[in-house]
């Protein structure tokens, strides 16, 4: 492993304006991932991980301002010239968007959108070499090759996120972004689909970021966890650790709303969380969890936590953690 | 490992189709059959309903015949067997001869075909001219507005292509009369205000060709205005509904320039419902050709209609609807076909 | 910092009282949204000029002066001077009073076809979605049919045909051709509502066909069959002006396209008679834009997936 991570954020804050004022969706993340590592982060729809996805290849609206260093092996994202990011984008780092949905153009075979990238970066690519390249991409997300004929609507949720898969390895990148990449797809695919990407970034050696709400498939199938809440990393550590002994509550509350398989107890009292989210242009001040916490504390509304240690690799942001502040 | 298991998953993986070459061809065949088939039932309805338009007519139908003077009473008193008939003998006589290509036109006392022959090629070349720059301007402004939405650009031209899209285009050909041919303050009058072609010239010379595009250019550019507005109002609606779509983040991210992503993914998904709208509209098109013809005297389909309803001539009406409605008819399967060529969902 | 609200005991409030504050709670969000739009404000300003206009007509301009056996002795197509602010037209009536008493003409012409437009394309489409079998097919293949007639040749032929020619013919006339636009819009929504679960749970209650579709249904779609009417208005009335052009309006109606009718007639385009021919088409451009500006906005308003924009 080198010493330069293969993609690091550091004091990332984005704003989006809007009519109703500006609105701080990432409010100061650092993060970073080596090559070889399976980084998850975890957090309800709001808390910012979507946008963090958007800042890596610049894919951010013009509404939005973002400040911090987004680094892809070393280069600053947010300052590059056009056409070094265009050349980044798909050649350094891809994402993995949500294939289920609207991903793909609905009206242009799969092979005619794999091979798109392939003749964006590869000046010397020819018909035939591109097409022969696609056809190694879908063997290996375990598709037939005649799929590459196939428009999207005439596959199913799990092989259009398999395309998804085979889309992002096009142009061999370093860094693999994958955006709930399970999420709208059943069960059983589900694990396949995890499965295959756990895979395919071990087998290369790709630094992987994996985004998603769900802690019970980033706590299995990562190396190290970071939990987001109100555009902020609220805990940060090994993944097993986190999902066996959270330190935060709130990512305590998050482990155990998903009700374990074989514990047959956790079935039948799944442990939700009060009240929504906080609307990120509004949010309460002091300790944003504060108001939801069942551990809430008098100190909590008054002192904004930023990430203490928690133990062995550990950080957590909340003053339970620490001995230093007095908690009466 | 991983891959080798995740082959096996996905030959297990119930597929909702299997994407056969033949039937993607076979599906588009079969499409257009279909949509021929549908059009032979809008057509009996039109026809139908053309039928009973035209009989309800107060008054003595032959008594309009009396003002022609090239008739023989033998042909008036065998037209007037025919207009009072009783309803169901004259069905069939109609199905017989739809068009009324043997019908009297009971104002010039012609076959009403040779009427409508005459006068048609004048119509096809001002609407032709007319939709393709209504259609490659309209769509151009249209794809630039929508993409930059927001813009300088889009400001300004969705102004101005409103105030085109509330014009009437008779008024709008009335104007340009007046600018361009009549002449007034510092206008000039240079262009001819009647007629398709100086008299005497074969149309299809030199000297023809550049007479029909003089006579042509403002009865054109008044109904270009009016439609390219609209074109452009439907495609920028249809670009905008597409820019929040995530395939066209996909594209942005795999490294594609901005007017790249524009061209080969928003365009081509935007024209779909823009093509259907456009199509729709061309009935509106044809109306417009009746009054801006009637303006400019310019002797093609619609300024027969003019005169056919100035000089209350049924059997003449009769034909020109049905003409008017058959060519959107046809107009409309042309667009379906057209869709199902592009969209491959409509086909499987 | 946030502090608890002081709680106090909500008094007991009728569910008529509650539906009411509801009601006008949604109506204070979409004026709101309607004015934050600046294309929808000029269209209601424009509107309003023209209303007051037609509404003032015998105030500002007696109505003997559209007499033409009145205006014998004034000079035939005079350009505008300091008694005819907008000339004279070929009878020697001020073509300023023409205007504005036509401006009724075309407003009522207008409203009076859309609203049988919008009665008889609500039903319809109402009766398409909701009628499933043969009736509502049936009512669904009428609709598409009459959408592939062109508009113009059979509003023209229509009138041609009637042959009494008045403004009942033409209020007929358009009315009876423009449904199908809203009906093809109507029997979507409808389906769109008819899909939702609460629909369901209706027809379970026990609600008949009629109570299902004027209860539910009818409430879910006026708000954009009223957006649609607004721009049925702009359409009919550049049809009106176009059949009055055409010959086929009615003679005693003065409505904008008479005048052009007239103006053409009297040969205002080559003899270069300007202020014949400028000021009825200016006025029919800015009620339609008015009308086409309310409408576009009130289904941005309306349709929350249209806005952003």
């Amino acid at each position: 492993m080198s010493d330069v991570a293969a993609l690091e954020l550091r004091d990332v804050h984005v704003t989006y304006r809007t009519r109703e004022g500006p609105v701080p969706a990432v409010r100061g993340v650092d993060l970073s991932v080596f090559a070889g590592e399976v980084v998850g982060v975890a957090g309800e729809s709001g808390c910012g991980k979507s946008t963090i996805v958007s800042t890596i290849l610049r894919l951010f609206p013009a509404s939005a301002t973002v400040t911090g260093e987004v680094l892809l092996g070393g280069e600053n994202v947010l300052t590059m010239r056009w056409g070094r990011m265009r050349a980044v984008r798909w050649g350094v780092a891809s994402v993995v968007f949500q294939g289920a949905l609207h991903s793909l153009n609905p009206i242009q075979r799969i092979g005619t959108q794999l091979v798109e990238p392939i003749f964006l970066h590869d000046k010397l690519a020819t018909d035939n070499s591109a097409a022969t390249k696609v056809r190694t991409l879908l063997e290996q997300v375990g598709l037939p090759a005649r799929h590459a004929d196939a428009y999207p609507h005439q596959l199913s949720g799990g092989q259009k996120q398999r395309v998804m898969i085979a889309l992002a390895l096009a142009c061999d990148p370093q860094v693999l972004i994958c955006d709930e990449p399970t999420t709208a797809l059943d069960v059983m695919v589900q694990a396949q689909i995890l499965e295959l990407l756990i895979g395919i970034a071990r087998e290369r050696s790709m630094a992987m970021l994996l985004i998603s709400h769900d802690l019970s498939v980033l706590g299995t199938s990562c190396d190290r966890v970071a939990v987001m809440y109100a555009g902020r990393i609220i805990e940060h550590g090994p993944a097993r650790a986190i999902f066996d002994w959270p330190e935060h509550p709130y990512t305590r509350a998050l482990s155990s709303a998903f009700p374990t398989i074989g514990d047959a107890a956790s079935r039948y009292a799944p442990s939700g969380l009060p009240g929504d989210p906080p609307f990120p242009g509004d949010l309460p001040s002091g300790c944003p969890f504060h108001p939801r916490c069942p551990s809430a504390l008098p100190v909590c509304p008054t002192v904004d936590v930023k990430l203490l240690p928690a133990g062995p690799g550990r950080t957590a942001a909340c003053v339970l953690v620490d001995q230093s502040v007095p908690t009466r | 490992m991983a891959v080798a298991a995740a082959v096996r998953a996905a030959d297990s993986d119930p597929e909702p189709q299997r994407p056969a070459r033949g039937g993607q061809q076979g599906g588009l065949g079969r499409f257009i059959g279909y949509r021929l088939v549908a059009g032979l039932g809008t057509l009996v309805f039109v026809l139908l309903f053309n039928f009973f338009l035209f009989r309800m007519l107060p008054g003595d139908p032959a008594a309009r015949y009396r003002a022609v003077k090239s008739i023989s009473p033998a042909d008036l008193a065998k037209i007037r067997d025919e207009l009072t008939a009783p309803l169901p003998q004259q069905f069939v006589a109609y199905l017989k001869d739809p068009l009324a290509l043997d019908g009297i036109s009971s104002w010039k006392g012609q076959p009403v075909w040779d009427l409508v022959q005459g006068r048609a090629w004048p119509t096809l070349v001002l609407l032709g001219a007319t939709t393709i720059v209504a259609v490659v301007i309209g769509v151009w402004i249209g794809i630039k507005a929508g993409w930059n939405r927001g813009s300088r650009f889009d400001k300004v031209s969705t102004a101005v292509t409103l105030l085109f899209y509330a014009t009437p285009e008779f008024w709008l050909g009335l104007l340009l009369i007046l600018l361009f041919s009549t002449g007034i303050g510092f206008f000039p009058g240079i262009f001819p205000s009647g007629g398709v072609i100086d008299s005497g010239i074969d149309p299809l010379s030199f000297e023809g060709i550049t007479s029909i595009a003089d006579h042509t250019v403002l009865p054109a550019v008044a109904l270009a205005a009016v439609y390219l507005a609209e074109y452009s109002l439907i495609m920028r609606a249809s670009m905008v509904d597409e820019l929040g779509q995530d395939y066209l983040m996909t594209a942005r991210a795999k490294g594609m320039m901005d007017h790249m992503v524009r061209r080969r993914h928003a365009v081509p998904n935007a024209s779909l419902p823009t093509i259907t709208l456009i199509f729709l509209n061309i009935g509106f098109i044809i109306g417009g050709a009746i009054t801006v013809e009637t303006v400019f005297s310019y002797p093609g389909l619609g300024l027969l209609t003019f005169e056919a309803v100035s000089e209350q001539d049924y059997v003449l009406m009769q034909a020109l609807f049905l003409v008017f409605t058959m060519s959107v008819i046809v107009f409309n399967i042309i667009a379906d076909i057209v869709i199902a060529v592009i969209d491959p969902r409509i086909r499987t | 910092m946030r502090r608890a609200s002081t709680v106090t005991t909500p008094k007991k409030l009728s569910p008529y009282a509650i539906a009411r504050m509801r009601r006008k709670k949604s109506l204070q969000r979409f004026a709101q949204a309607f004015f934050g739009q600046p294309a929808g404000v000029i269209g209601l300003v424009i509107l309003s000029v023209f209303v007051l206009l037609a509404v003032s007509a015998p105030l500002l301009f007696d109505r003997e002066m559209l007499d033409i056996t009145e205006t014998l002795g004034n000079e035939s197509l005079e350009p505008p001077n300091g008694d005819f602010w907008l000339g004279t037209d070929e009878n020697g009536r001020s073509i300023l009073a023409v205007l504005v008493w036509g401006a009724r003409a075309s407003l009522v012409v207008g409203l009076a076809a859309s609203l049988i437009s919008m009665v008889l394309g609500t039903l319809i489409g109402i009766g398409s979605g909701h009628y499933t079998g043969l009736a509502g097919s049936a009512l669904q293949r009428l609709t598409d049919w009459f959408l592939v007639i062109p508009f113009i040749p059979l509003v023209v032929v229509l009138a041609a045909v009637l042959g009494q020619r008045g403004l009942g013919t033409i209020v007929l006339v358009l009315g009876v051709t423009s449904w199908p636009g809203t009906a093809r819009l109507v029997r979507a929504q409808t389906l769109s509502v008819e899909g939702r679960p609460y629909l369901e749970r209706a027809k379970v209650l026990g609600d008949s066909d009629w109570q299902q579709m004027t209860k539910h249904v009818l409430p879910n779609v006026m708000p954009l069959v009223i957006a649609n009417t607004t721009l049925t208005v702009a359409i009919v009335i550049l049809s009106e002006t176009t059949l009055a052009f055409l010959g086929l309006g009615d003679p005693f109606l003065d409505s904008w396209g008479t005048m052009l009718d007239k103006a053409t007639g009297a040969g205002a385009a080559s003899t270069g008679a300007w202020w014949y021919l400028l000021p009825p088409g200016i006025c029919v451009i800015l009620v339609v834009l008015a009308f086409t500006l309310i409408g576009r906005t009130l289904e941005v308003v309306l349709n929350p997936r249209l806005g952003s924009e």
